[in-house]
């Protein structure tokens, strides 16, 4: 039923923007594209009639200089066409509205089989945190998910809350957009069928750094989930040759927003922290992680996510350096 | 528009729009009751709803005598108008200053049981989401009744200096209807507040 | 009798009051009409700071991680942007317009409350000079507030203290508490004129589609100014007197304020929309030279519009967690609205047919206008199929989708409005060519700003973000976006010179320049206070077609 040229556009979808929602990999964003593309045929196709009709309207009855400046025959109504163009839109919304509702009933109230993976994220003012209950997982930022094979699905359940304000988690090729809300918990679903990084961001906005509350979804084969669900249920490395920078996490009260498993560190208020150096890139997506950036982040957050909720906590660049030597090796 | 005019046309008798205050004033009405339906809304999600703190059976006595103290003003704005309308404008002022007393006492009656609440039973806007919801909608209510008594003495005063006459009926019946209004809302307030609310 | 103490007026006294007594004229007045022109005047001043806002937005998002602007700084540009045009531009303008135009429509003298008429305008205006004292009152906490950066709807509980330091959120809320004051005013002017105030002969049925519309918009004020009113007090007394209607830690809910927002909100753009219509209805027939097509119908439409719009404001939240029966019943509700509004697109297609149509620039502007609705229409269907929705809301999809609306539509329309009846309230013509200069260097901004800002929305670009990483195929688009907005500017500059050059040394008008039927034509331009020497009797929908054509009249057909 798909047109040909609506399929190239598809398969040429990914190429076109990394999060076009014409480029679905998942059941809910497909279901999307498929109910789409039928309201887009359909309203196309009343735009054409209309269109037409219109543009003939002003063609055909254009003042002609030819006119002898008697006014032409006034027409006040007719029942029938009224009844015809109120009929024809009717039958239109109906089977437009019983599509929808299929697709709605069936994102909604799919239920949640016992092999899903289930990850509770956490909005916060402008950083992600995600928990995997049953892991025993908490990371932040760089979400891992197993990839689903149709065959037999393994799709991943989120929980949506929020600790602040308003937030919406939005990866375009997985799924349409769900709001984290504060005291109303809501509930998501994907089940992605390729493996990859899979963009987005925060799509309500939230305060100042909106814009830079990145998402990034990575769907993993079943043996790399398992192996990085192992690797982030450890505590944290430990390297003596780092311990000045540890010290001086410790005691300038970095710990009292962040965590280090295992270590003084139990701050919940900003990223868990343990497994820094297994993501790659931070402030949610903001820049690249690694020393250098580690070291300027330190610094002075805000120059680099003006309006971010870390604050400068006024270390010197030797001992930012010193810390960022120390963050670098939690792998 | 007081005088009548001379001749009367046979055509102005068919052309009869209604009044403008009347029509002002119903418009306005329903702005208001707009505005009290989301107050109402709020009240009504937040039932059950709060964390902590005094809950609505435990402070909450129903204000009877208040109650019948409003609507019973109904009743006596509602004869001072037809006394205003038949000439009668002495009848009239007793009528209504006695509409002004028994809006006064509900008013008076509302700011003691707030008192109570708020010194006795530690219940204030701020408390939990009963006292935050249970002052706003009972305030925006007694706020209309403020207003409303302002407008009752106004015309209380301009009926003691002689202004006030019988070609006023309409405009005394137009102020009113606004009364009316403030004593229906009073009874949806009641019933959400002191009925479905405990 | 001396009379070297009289001072006779001469041709020099006579013609040059004192601009302070001039000035206190306007300001004390309590004309329909210079009421109106006011609204007017107000409300195109602030499109073009409106328009600035916007373009500082664009320049900022003309290319990836731009640095033009901080995100303070945008996070301002884009709640002012909003909160300046829905609130004190195209309200004023459509109550200008209204003002102006009812009373003389409906045969009345002036409004049915004319003291109530000046308190509704001052109020208003009082209310976008506070929002607008925002930017000058100061930063930090103790200073008087800077401009409020919480967006145009002001989601909780992001505008609560915890979040919205300082006083800035309070400026949005002040400032359209207390115009809203003035728009229900407004509302209750009209309904009561229009009532209460028709001149003999003029049944319901047979006063102008525009007095229907009007009316219609008029009630939709009434009942739904007051829930933003309401919500607001709330949010006040969730900031200073410690209340928790949005307090999420205490139980409250951030999704009740949404609710009670876009019960207004909604209802809100068919405010907008409704006097649109209007505007075209009236100036299409006369530019096609054929009465209105199926004006019983119209008036049903119209009204059914306005009870529908009232039940579909959720489709604005359907990525919030409703469940999916109540995402299923707005669908429903946001599908069938769209069934009146075809309608009336039908009846204007109808009524140019068979005319004989004169493109002069009113009857372009409501050209494009049909063109624009259409499309904006169906990308509204798009929006309300809530699957689709949960990828394109929130998205520039949907920022194109209501820009299409207000400005491919509303503004359109409004612009065709100004140009049809500049004569009548200034008595001067437009000059012509410069009207039609205006329409196209419009047109073309329109179209390359909004027709492609909808790509980078299906893209996946999120609205309300100061800057965007590179990568996301988003870059082009956004500059072939800000490009449009010049167009736009110089359209709307060659608008103003075009108005007031007109105002000074425009050809003289006369009474009825256009040829038109309706009641403010058979006086003069501009009127006098008094609107009509005699108040005027009517048999039909169109009274100067029936005088024009006595062999004719309208009342045969009706």
């Amino acid at each position: 039923m798909t047109p040909s040229f609506i399929l190239a556009f598809l398969l040429a979808g990914a190429s076109l923007s990394p999060t076009n929602i014409f480029a679905p990999v998942s059941t809910p964003a497909q279901s999307i594209v498929d109910l789409s593309l039928f309201v887009l045929e359909v309203t196309a196709a009343i735009f054409l009639v209309v269109f037409t009709l219109l543009t003939y309207a002003v063609v055909k009855f254009r003042k002609r200089s030819t006119a002898d400046g008697r006014e032409p025959a006034q027409v006040y109504g007719s029942s029938q066409l009224e009844l015809a163009w109120t009929v024809v839109p009717v039958l239109i919304v109906v089977i437009l509205f019983l599509a929808a509702a299929r697709v709605i009933a069936s994102i909604q109230n799919a239920p949640k089989p016992d092999n899903a993976i289930e990850v509770t994220v956490i909005g916060h003012q402008f950083w992600w945190e995600y928990r995997y209950p049953s892991l025993k997982v908490v990371t932040a930022n760089e979400l891992h998910i197993p990839v689903s094979d149709p065959a037999h699905p393994t799709p991943t359940f989120l929980t949506l809350l929020s600790a602040d304000t308003d937030h919406s988690f939005w990866v375009p090729r997985l799924a349409g957009k769900t709001d984290l809300i504060p005291n109303h918990p809501n509930r998501m679903w994907v089940d992605p069928h390729e493996t990859g990084l899979y963009l987005g961001q925060c799509a309500q906005y939230c305060g100042t750094q909106h814009a830079l509350m990145l998402l990034r979804v990575y769907v993993d084969s079943r043996e790399d989930f398992d192996r990085w669900i192992r690797e982030q249920s450890q505590p944290a490395h430990i390297n003596s040759t780092v311990s000045e920078g540890q010290r001086i996490f410790e005691k300038t009260a970095c710990v009292n927003c962040h965590t280090i498993a295992g270590t003084a560190a139990r701050g919940t208020y900003g990223p868990d922290l343990t497994h820094l150096m297994s993501r790659q890139t931070i402030a949610s997506g903001a820049a690249e992680n690694n020393v250098g950036t580690l070291v300027a982040w330190i610094y002075n957050p805000d120059l680099m996510k003006p309006g971010c909720k870390m604050p400068s906590m006024g270390l010197s660049t030797e001992q930012s350096a010193a810390v960022a030597e120390y963050l670098a090796t939690l792998r | 528009m007081s005088t009548p005019s001379i001749t009367i046309q046979e055509n102005d008798l068919r052309w009869n729009l209604p009044a403008r205050g009347t029509v002002g004033m119903y418009c306005l009405i329903a702005a208001e009751i707009a505005i009290f339906t989301i107050f109402v809304v709020a009240y009504i999600f937040y039932i059950g709803k709060s964390l902590s703190g005094p809950q609505p059976r435990d402070v909450l006595h129903a204000p009877i005598f208040l109650t019948i103290c409003l609507l019973s003003s109904s009743l006596t704005i509602h004869i001072a108008s037809r006394l205003l309308r038949t000439g009668k404008v002495v009848s009239f002022a007793l009528w209504w200053l006695l509409t002004f007393v028994l809006g006064a006492i509900f008013l008076a009656g509302t700011f003691r049981e707030w008192r109570h609440l708020i010194l006795d039973e530690g219940l204030t806007i701020q408390t939990n989401l009963f006292g935050t919801t249970y002052y706003s909608l009972v305030g925006l209510h007694a706020f209309h009744v403020t207003v409303g008594l302002f407008a009752l003495a106004l015309v209380s005063l301009f009926t003691l200096v002689g202004y006030l006459k019988q070609e006023h009926a309409e405009r005394i019946e137009v102020l009113s209807m606004y009364w009316h209004f403030v004593d229906v809302v009073w009874v949806v307030v009641f019933t959400v507040v002191y009925i479905i609310g405990r | 009798m001396s009379t070297e103490s009289i001072a006779w007026p001469t041709s020099d006294t006579a013609t040059r009051r004192p601009f302070v007594e001039q000035l206190h004229e306007w300001v004390t007045t309590v004309d329909h009409k210079r009421l109106g022109l006011l609204y007017i005047l107000y409300s195109l001043v602030f499109l073009v700071i409106g328009g600035v806002e916007a373009l500082i937005m664009r320049i900022q998002l003309i290319r990836p991680l731009n640095n033009f602007v901080s995100p303070q700084v945008f996070n301002r540009m884009f709640t002012m942007h909003g909160t300046t045009m829905i609130f004190f531009v195209a309200m004023p303008l459509v109550f200008g317009f209204a003002n102006y135009l009812v009373p003389l429509m409906v045969g009345a003298r002036d409004m049915a409350f004319p003291r109530l008429n000046a308190y509704s305008f001052w109020m208003s205006a009082f209310g976008g000079l506070l929002l607008y004292f925002s930017f000058v009152g100061g930063d930090g906490l103790y200073g008087a507030g800077n401009a409020p950066d919480v967006g145009w709807f002001a989601y909780a509980p992001l505008t609560a203290q915890t979040f919205s330091r300082g006083h800035s959120t309070d400026f949005w809320t002040l400032s359209l508490l207390v115009s809203g004051f003035g728009s229900i005013g407004t509302a209750i002017n009209i309904i009561a004129t229009i009532v209460c105030m028709r001149c003999k002969g003029m049944t319901l049925g047979k006063m102008p589609l525009l007095a229907w519309l009007i009316i219609t918009m008029a009630g939709l004020v009434i009942l739904v100014v007051s829930p933003l009113t309401a919500a607001q007090v709330m949010l006040l007394v969730d900031r200073y007197l410690g209340g928790h209607f949005f307090d999420t830690q205490a139980g409250g809910s951030a999704v009740l304020w949404m609710h009670f927002f876009w019960v207004f909100g909604h209802p809100e753009v068919y405010v907008l929309v409704i006097p649109a219509f209007a505007f075209v209805s009236e100036i299409v027939p006369v530019f096609s030279r054929k009465a209105i097509f199926g004006y019983p119908i119209m008036v049903a439409a119209t009204v059914g519009i306005g009870f529908i719009s009232m039940s579909v404001w959720a489709h604005h939240m359907f990525t919030v967690g409703m469940t999916s029966v109540g995402n299923t019943f707005f669908v429903f509700s946001t599908m069938a609205i769209a069934v009146p509004t075809g309608i009336k697109i039908f009846n204007w297609l109808a009524t140019m047919w068979g005319g004989q149509i004169h493109f002069q620039t009113p009857m372009l502007f409501c050209i494009a206008f049909l063109f624009q609705f259409l499309i904006a229409g169906l990308t509204g269907v798009m929006l309300a199929a809530a699957p689709f929705d949960w990828q394109l809301t929130a998205s520039y999809f949907v920022v194109a989708h209501f820009h299409y609306v207000i400005v491919g539509g509303i503004l359109f329309a409004t612009f065709g409005a100004f140009y049809y009846w500049f004569p009548k309230m200034s008595g001067r013509m437009y000059n012509e060519r410069f009207g039609q200069l205006h329409f196209w260097l419009f047109l073309i901004g329109f179209h390359l700003t909004f027709d492609f800002m909808h790509i980078p929305g299906i893209l996946g670009m999120p609205r309300r973000i100061y800057t965007y990483e590179p990568g996301r195929g988003w870059d082009t688009l956004n500059l072939i976006v800000t490009i449009g907005v010049l167009f736009q500017a110089a359209g709307v500059l060659v608008f103003v010179a075009n108005l007031l050059w007109s105002y000074f040394r425009g050809k003289v008008a006369g009474n009825d320049p256009w040829d038109a039927w309706t009641l403010e034509w058979s006086t003069s331009s501009p009127p006098p206070a008094y609107n009509f020497a005699k108040l005027p009797e009517v048999k039909s929908r169109r009274p100067l077609w029936d005088l024009k054509h006595p062999e004719d009249p309208d009342w045969h057909y009706e």
